[in-house]
């Protein structure tokens, strides 16, 4: 069983196709880095794999289920989110609940709804909220407003809201593009954690390639809502490269790995 | 900014004094209607100059304040602001679902825009006009105040916090929906957090208005202050008037600072 399988699929917002025929399967346990210039539709695929927006056509299964097929979202959609933790650029945590409350929010969908509504939490849920916070070294934070808290903090635990949703796949929206690098870096290594650790399937879609190069074994590459890539990251030539960012003065330097680089291609977390 | 600064002045088709027109149209429209409502108001200055020696006579009439019913204006006064805390709690508990459902971001069109033309008409009747019909409905006393506070607070709410739930930042609350949460979910944690504080806000705001309209709606006999206030004044007795009056002040001051304090620490 694949943990994300998507074929065929296509959306168009009014006359500008963002989607392309886009097939893509990842197995279980794999870590692959989703990348193109701003505008190829790396977010937009993303949101349909959640099961946000209703493609035109084409069907996307997470787990063997299907989220959307054919243009329509899948009824239980709400159920499949929950083997979905989806990690957001801005973070999306409620600035005014405490850290902890907003990783507990991650198992809503296990908990009866009357109880949930009263956010009344059993001691156990408690738990394993603090115990994910301690996994992204962020459990002296618990009970701070995430308001409080710098980016890469609040990115750290926004993922670890997806840890206690108990997430199968992870889908990260640029997730440090509005980090600092020492924060990024501080992500990334989590990221590739959870998927080590976890075995959980992410999809992080990047504007780094030199980030994705050293984290991602696989690279899939998207332009103009086209798959135009997706293979080992070793075979990625700076022709290539240089080629996908062209139309995108912003990442152009970061088009090639930099020159000089400790480790250009080396995967350091993959044990 | 240095290029479009001058871009907007050296406009060349003429925007300047096509706004300056605007603007005299503007102005004689707002004189018209003053002239116009002059007459209907049937305002006429010189009748209070006329009348000066009456004035000051009626004027006169209220001091000194006669307190010797103090204990009874006070604790009417009680009543007054227990009809105003009811009203405002009922009101408050009605208005948070159809706050929210009169939302366009929360509710599709087909039910935003009939819930909120249900709380336009709770809030274009006036809450003497409620107290009046649920007088006949339960009888004179309090709870017809009760019922009048609850049904145009309720109105004035929903619309207050709707507006509050309109402008919040949607990207917490799709964190809330990535995580499998049900819609009710999404709410209490996604909407519910970021509008609390003006939600509490308004309340307040509104339980000091209200204070004050419970002091009326015992005018025509919904309990509280108002219907001693009516008696003293039907039997022109102005000392007692004057007392009653600056009970309500003194009532009203307080409950206004007090409310305001708790508002300033929740912003
Ligand atoms: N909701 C939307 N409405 C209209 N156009 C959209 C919408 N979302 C994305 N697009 C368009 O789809 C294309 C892909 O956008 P996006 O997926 O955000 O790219 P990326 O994340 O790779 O920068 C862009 O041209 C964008 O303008
Ligand atoms: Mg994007």
């Amino acid at each position: 069983m694949h943990a994300i399988h998507v074929s065929g699929l296509t959306k168009t917002f009014g006359s500008r196709r963002a989607l392309d025929d886009v097939s893509l399967t990842i197995a279980p346990g794999e870590m692959v880095a989703l990348i193109g210039a701003s505008g190829s539709g790396k977010s937009t695929l993303l949101r349909h794999l959640s099961g946000f927006v209703a493609g035109d056509c084409g069907e996307i299964c997470i787990c063997g289920e299907a989220v959307q097929n054919g243009g329509r979202i899948a009824r239980n959609v709400r159920d499949l989110r929950s083997h979905i933790g989806f990690i957001f650029q801005q973070f999306n945590l409620v600035g005014r609940l405490t850290l902890l409350t907003n990783v507990l929010t991650g198992q809503l969908h296990r908990i009866p709804t009357h109880r949930s509504l009263l956010r009344i939490f059993t001691r156990k849920e408690r738990d394993l909220g603090l115990q994910a916070l301690a996994e992204v070294g962020m459990e002296r934070y618990a009970f701070q407003r995430a308001s409080t808290l710098s980016g890469g903090q609040q990115q750290r635990a926004a993922i670890a809201r997806a840890l206690v949703q108990g997430a199968k796949v992870v889908l990260a929206d640029e997730p440090i593009a509005s980090l600092d690098p020492e924060s990024s870096r501080k992500v990334m290594e989590i990221l590739a954690r959870v998927n080590r650790e976890h075995g959980c399937a992410v999809l992080v879609s990047l504007h780094q390639v030199d980030v994705a190069l050293r984290y991602c074994p696989r690279v899939v590459a998207m332009r103009d809502g086209r798959v135009v890539y997706d293979g080992p990251a070793a075979g990625l030539s700076p022709e290539f490269l240089k080629d996908l960012y062209c139309c995108d003065p912003e990442a152009a330097s970061a088009g090639a790995p930099p020159a000089g680089a400790p480790e250009p291609v080396a995967l350091p977390l993959a044990a | 900014m240095q290029t479009a600064t001058p871009a907007k002045t050296v406009d060349p088709s003429g925007g300047f004094s096509r706004s300056s027109l605007g603007s005299l149209l503007i102005w004689g429209l707002v004189l018209g209607v003053l002239a116009w409502s002059w007459q209907g108001a049937e305002i006429r200055p010189m009748a209070l100059i006329g009348d000066s020696a009456n004035m000051a006579e009626f004027a006169a009439g209220f001091f000194p304040p006669n307190f010797a019913d103090w204990r009874i204006h006070v604790s009417e006064m009680i009543v007054t602001v227990q009809i105003a805390i009811w009203g405002t709690v009922l009101a408050v508990v009605c208005a948070v679902p159809f706050g929210l459902l009169s939302s366009s971001n929360i509710a599709p069109a087909w039910i935003y825009q009939p819930v909120r033309r249900l709380m336009d008409a709770a809030r274009a009747i006036n809450e003497m006009v409620f107290a009046m019909l649920f007088i006949v409905a339960v009888g004179l006393g309090p709870f017809a105040g009760v019922l009048a506070l609850w049904v145009h607070t309720t109105g004035i709410l929903a619309k207050l916090f709707s507006e509050a739930v309109e402008a919040i930042d949607p990207q917490p609350v799709e964190g809330i929906r990535a995580t499998g949460a049900n819609v009710l979910e999404e709410i209490v944690y996604g909407v519910i957090p970021q509008v609390m504080p003006l939600w509490v806000s308004y309340t307040l705001y509104r339980f000091e208005s209200n204070v004050r309209s419970a002091s009326v709606v015992g005018m025509v006999g919904a309990g509280g202050i108002g219907v001693t206030l009516y008696d003293v004044i039907r039997s022109f007795d102005y000392a007692q008037t004057c007392a009653v009056m600056l009970i309500i002040i003194a009532f009203v001051t307080v409950i206004d600072l007090i409310s305001a304090r708790i508002r300033k620490t929740l912003m």
